[in-house]
């Protein structure tokens, strides 16, 4: 199949999105603009001029623009370039988009895709670096996404748009220059199902994003030492694809859960409480979670490095279950 | 309040204080041109630097009228701000490189600079962030019968943000001691002001929550001083907020050191004329003429100005990194 760069299957979605439904646009910082948003929007406002709205610093109120607009009858994609600016966006999106459906009986819905971007590294420190999916995924009324491969970047992403809620989709810029399979056309990858990427039996390493592909590397050094690793990919946070992820660990007992994402109150205190409540019996040693520690991101790169986990903290922490 | 015409007036000036202002916009340029040259190629500066060049008047005339226990809160760009304000050229050149000596003790990098003994509480990259810290400040400074006041720098891609006019309401509201400063470089990221802004009179945003609002040439250092000092008197005095509005030019790239010409967002002509309306050279010339500076006098201003620099590089080169074992030292106050 043809290859291309996760970045470029982001950029062909949008195309195809745009172009099949008129009722879909494209608003947020950046859009117009051919180096802000990592290049994913390239070309497409030389197409639809009149559906690629680039916008003012307001991301509260553009996110309730786009909220506005999804209830009248459109399918927006608002982007955020950074995760986090979108703590200005909070209210909107917690209090208005993901309460809309709820709070009116379900008279009125909010097909609304909320696309946030990580950007981290290169000494950018605590106000440029964040990874906000728990925070999210917290939130009834919201889905959340995490492609890692540039087949689901496209596929969620159609997916996303097609979905009758807000759906927040969130891409990490380190993944942008992975290459990987893409099918030239329009396809939708289901939300809410995971994928296994490594099929293993001595423990399951259920990751996100980036993290996947950490995984991948971890898994790809252990087989060397004997150990066969499981990784999922979990794709989807909310709703979560529970049944595939206790089906493997009811085959290994053994679970490490990798986000990207602070350690407390994140996606891995979740996804091993969703373990233990369900298949405790299974399970022949404690959960252990690879995350980010307890802190706001370092500017000093002597800090990152010790502050991003890498493939080698997921192989010891995989050691400590065996 | 309406426009002015611009004053070029600097008969009431002190002397000894355009000199000084002379020099602080002298040390905020070569230390910024120094960075620039640092950035290039394979860099040991590793964080964003978003550069002040062009805008120098702005800080210097604004700070040239505040006391040390004065507040200053900044943004994403930041080192002229820090500089005007008294802060440490070595501690900054360490930021800059990550440094456990840095401002920030390495934490922060450029963006987030502070020296809380000079009143620099702190700079954020969040556009409009630090606006209701300032307010905050001021708030503060009302409550414990204190005369010192806050002065919120920011740009004009700020006015986009709601927190702005929440913030400057509750300032007029309370009579608060917060002088609003708007750096208008005409661009927010990629994007021209009258891309951004249905009225891009900025200060004209001030009255409608009732406070003074003018427009002045940024780039004239004596004009900032002189308005800044009535904001700055009035806020002192009790009499509560200002919006100050400063017309002026970011020389170089949104980030980075290079003048990003190719990008197409502005044009060569457009940049010529910001550079022959430099505000560093406008003040010389007028020194120079009144007989207050001459040409070796100025040469020996720059010559220590580069020599303070290079001793800041030195002391930056030569400090420790962070240790990895305080990763998670001050995450709490304990
Ligand atoms: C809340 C938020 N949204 C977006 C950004 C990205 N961003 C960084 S600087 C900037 C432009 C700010 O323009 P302005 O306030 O005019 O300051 P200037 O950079 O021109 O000095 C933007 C949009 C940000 N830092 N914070």
């Amino acid at each position: 199949m043809r290859q291309i760069t996760y970045v470029q299957a982001i950029n062909e979605a949008l195309r195809q999105l745009l172009e099949r439904d008129r009722r879909v646009f494209l608003i947020g910082q950046g859009v117009t603009s051919p180096w802000y948003v990592g290049a994913s929007t390239v070309g497409l406002f030389e197409r639809f001029p009149k559906r690629v709205i680039d916008t003012p610093v307001s991301e509260n109120g553009v996110t309730g623009v786009a909220a506005g607009a999804a209830l009248a009858g459109l399918r927006p994609i608002l982007v955020h370039p950074r995760m986090d600016f979108m703590y200005y966006a909070m209210d909107q999106l917690a209090n208005h988009a993901a309460n809309w459906h709820y709070m009116f009986g379900g008279q009125m819905n909010v097909p609304l895709t909320i696309w946030g971007i990580i950007n981290r590294g290169g000494e950018q420190a605590a106000q440029h670096s964040q990874a906000l999916q728990a925070v999210f995924t917290h939130i009834p009324g919201l889905k959340v996404v995490m492609p890692s491969t540039p087949y689901d970047a496209k596929g969620l992403l159609a997916a996303s748009v097609e979905d009758g809620n807000p759906v927040v989709f969130i891409d990490d810029r380190w993944l942008y220059n992975e290459t990987g399979d893409v099918p030239e056309e329009l396809y939708s990858v289901p939300i809410g199902k995971g994928v296994v990427r490594r099929e293993g039996k001595d423990v399951t390493v259920a990751a996100t994003s980036f993290m996947v592909l950490k995984a991948m590397e971890a898994a790809a050094a252990l087989v060397k030492e004997g150990i066969d690793v499981e990784v999922i990919d979990l794709r989807s946070l909310k709703p979560l694809d529970g049944e595939l992820l206790f089906a493997s660990v009811r085959k290994t007992g053994r679970l490490v859960v990798v986000d990207g994402g602070w350690k407390t109150g994140g996606i891995g205190a979740e996804i091993s409480a969703r373990v233990v409540e369900t298949e405790f019996k299974y399970l022949k040693k404690p959960i252990v979670r690879v995350a980010l520690p307890d802190a706001p991101a370092p500017a000093s790169s002597v800090l990152e490095k010790v502050y991003y986990p890498d493939a080698n903290t997921i192989v010891s922490a995989v050691k400590q279950l065996l | 309040m309406s426009k002015k015409p611009s004053t070029p007036d600097k008969a009431d000036i002190p002397v000894a204080t355009l000199r000084s202002m002379h020099l602080t916009m002298v040390r905020l340029r070569r230390f910024e041109e120094r960075v620039a040259e640092l950035l290039c190629g394979e860099s040991e500066i590793k964080c964003p630097v978003h550069l002040y060049i062009g805008q120098e008047a702005v800080a210097t005339g604004v700070c040239a009228n505040l006391r040390q226990d004065d507040y200053v809160f900044s943004t994403h760009r930041s080192h002229g701000h820090y500089l005007a304000k008294g802060g440490d050229m070595k501690a900054l050149m360490a930021e800059l490189y990550g440094k456990a000596t840095g401002c920030s003790r390495g934490r922060g990098g450029s963006m987030h600079l502070a020296s809380p003994e000079m009143g620099l509480p702190g700079s954020s990259a969040i556009v409009a962030g630090t606006i209701p810290l300032a307010v905050g400040a001021a708030l503060a400074f009302t409550m414990q019968e204190k005369d010192t006041v806050a002065v919120a720098f920011f740009g004009d891609g700020a006015a986009n943000e709601g927190v702005f006019y929440e913030s400057l309401n509750f300032a007029s509201l309370k009579k608060l001691p917060v002088i609003f400063v708007c750096e208008n470089n005409l661009f927010s990221t990629h994007m021209p002001v009258a891309e951004c802004l249905a009225d891009t009179n900025i200060y004209k945003k001030a009255e409608a929550f009732c406070m003074p609002g003018v427009r002045i040439d940024g780039n004239d250092v004596s004009e900032v001083f002189k308005t800044a000092r009535q904001a700055v008197a009035e806020a002192r005095a009790g009499r509560g907020p200002a919006l100050i509005e400063c017309m002026t030019y970011r020389w170089r790239g949104h980030v980075g050191p290079n003048y990003d010409l190719d990008k197409g967002l502005r044009t060569k002509a457009e940049l010529d004329h910001w550079l022959a309306h430099c505000p560093i050279r406008q003040l010389e010339q007028f020194l120079l003429e009144r007989g207050i500076m001459t040409e070796p006098g100025k040469r020996r201003i720059y010559e220590s100005v580069d020599r303070e620099i290079d001793e800041s590089l030195v002391f930056a080169k030569e400090s420790p990194c962070p240790d990895e074992s305080e990763l998670l030292d001050n995450v709490f106050k304990v």
